[in-house]
């Protein structure tokens, strides 16, 4: 699965992903990504079993990071 | 001729060969159709383009296409309009009016990117055509489709207004309704264009599809006799709209057909939809994704694929860009009917407004040209306006019932004369 994932402020200083490695079972391979003092952003595939993907999803969401498909917003108005 | 080179990476600059494919390989970055200008030079000429087709077919040859037009014959060169009235309300010298609130077949520029989509996926040899839309896109791409006769599948958000599912359903497509949040609905229609061999206009295909913008560009150049504006208000939402007329301004130059084109490219956003306008204004290249709380339904992209690009247009060419209120908003609408005849739905009321904005703060001198890009049709969006207009007079069939109101109404405006000379 192809995913951005925007980092609010406060959450920029937390190794994040690690955890989403470690915690869900999930190789993650990291394509681009911006961090900068105030934001950050990163656009990586995901692998895993899909209950694990749901679940690693779910729990970055809870943490406020956003996460978006590659294509960012698909639908259009 | 061979004028198409395939795609490119806009990251990383990676090529590919011509392909149903919008993502690279390598940094997910997004790809762009890759022309050989060399080739073009000299072939692409302000004859050959006056000797074309009143369509945005005259432009072909800057388009991602190898044959002949499949769909969308008519679609494109709307009227670019000389406005007195509006210019003078605004107290400018020069201002234009780009007018697809009349872009045939479904009234809006809409026509133009899926013209060139639905073209392209014949193409490719794809027998269905798709997309994820809550609005003008759904109603364009089932227009399109019925006409090449292929099939159709539109997915919207379970929760569209009856107006939109019907000025879509009328063409037969297959819809969709997906119940779920806007991030579902977002993440579902990626996974299925990945899955399914369908030509997904703004997903796979949007390399091709996102050319077809550039059409609104090249007529406003021809149309004022090449030569450039020095403004240009563009309403965004994915942003890819001014990122292809700021691309085709500066093809025309390369290819001589402008001489100079120093067009500023001015963003118009909703304050309840800004991202784009908001990146312009705190002058950084990172997008913040917003929820979108704005009566422009039709620019209510939060999380637009095309941002960093649109800020990128917008700061190369020295422009700027405004937030409008929902108030100012329809105030827009009412103004451009009121002033030039023209009914425009609520993304040209961000652009009017926005531009009223732009003067007042002196960001467009009151000498220099301007166009206005109406992209839109009001008849689309009316319940936006039901509050705000006056209701007519009801009158019993006689001449003296039709006598009596007529007075009634000379000694309201009166009334209102004086009020507003004290
Ligand atoms: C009427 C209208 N104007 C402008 C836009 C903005 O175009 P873009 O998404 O390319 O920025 C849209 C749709 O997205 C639209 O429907
Ligand atoms: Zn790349």
């Amino acid at each position: 699965m192809r995913v951005r994932l925007t980092f609010p402020p406060e959450r920029i200083q937390e190794p994040i992903i690690y955890h989403l490695v470690k915690d869900f079972d999930i190789v993650t391979n990291i394509r681009r990504a911006d961090v900068k003092a105030d934001h950050g952003w990163v656009v990586l595939e995901l692998e895993g079993k899909e209950e694990n993907l749901e679940r690693g999803i779910a729990w970055l969401k809870g943490k406020g990071v956003k996460v978006d498909p590659v294509e960012r917003d698909v639908v259009v108005p | 001729m061979e004028k198409l080179r395939g795609l490119k990476c806009r990251e990383c600059g990676r090529r590919y060969p011509s392909a149903p494919v919008h993502i690279c390989e390598f940094c997910f970055g997004p790809l762009e159709v890759d022309y050989d200008y060399e080739a073009l030079r000299g072939i692409v000429t302000r004859t050959s383009i006056a000797a074309g087709p009143p369509s945005i077919w005259r432009y072909r040859d800057l388009l991602p296409i190898e044959g002949d037009a499949a769909v969308g014959h008519h679609v494109g060169f709307t009227p670019l309009v000389r406005s007195q009235n509006l210019a003078e309300e605004l107290g400018v010298s020069e201002l234009y009016i780009k007018n697809d609130s009349v872009c045939h077949p479904t009234w809006s520029f809409k026509d133009r990117v899926v013209a060139v989509a639905v073209t392209k996926a014949r193409e490719f040899g794809f027998d269905t055509v798709a997309c994820a839309s809550t609005g003008n896109l759904a109603n364009s791409v089932a227009a399109h489709a019925a006409e090449a006769r292929l099939k159709s599948y539109i997915f919207i958000p379970a929760d569209l207004e009856q107006g939109k599912i019907v000025g879509t359903l009328v063409y037969h497509p297959t819809l969709v309704a997906v119940e779920g949040t806007y991030d579902e609905v977002n993440r579902l229609c990626s996974e299925v264009s990945d899955k399914y061999r369908w030509a997904f206009v703004n997903i796979n295909i949007r390399p091709y599809y996102s050319e077809g913008s550039k059409t609104y560009g090249y007529e406003i150049l021809e149309q004022l006799g090449w030569r450039a504006p020095a403004h240009m208000v563009v309403p965004c939402a994915g942003g890819s709209l001014i990122t292809k007329i700021w691309k085709a301004i500066r093809e025309c130059t390369a290819l001589g057909l402008v001489e100079r084109a120093a067009t500023k490219m001015h963003a118009a956003q909703a304050a309840g939809c800004g991202p784009i306008v908001t990146m312009v204004k705190n002058d950084t290249d990172v997008l913040i994704p917003v929820r979108p709380n704005t009566i422009a339904k039709s620019l209510a992209i939060g999380n637009p694929a095309d941002g960093y690009y649109a800020y990128r247009a917008v700061k190369e060419s020295g422009g700027y860009g405004e937030h409008v209120s929902d108030e100012e908003i329809v105030e827009g609408i009412l103004l451009l009917a009121r002033t030039e005849g023209i009914f425009t739905e609520t993304a040209g009321g961000v652009t009017v407004a926005v531009t009223k904005k732009l003067i007042e703060a002196g960001v467009i001198p009151r000498d220099e040209s301007v166009v206005v890009c109406i992209t839109g049709n009001g008849l689309k969006t009316p319940d936006v306006l039901s509050e705000r207009l006056e209701t007519h007079v009801m009158i019993r069939p006689s001449l003296s019932a039709f006598d009596r109101a007529l007075a009634e109404l000379k000694f309201q405006a009166g009334q209102q004369g004086k009020k507003e000379n004290r």
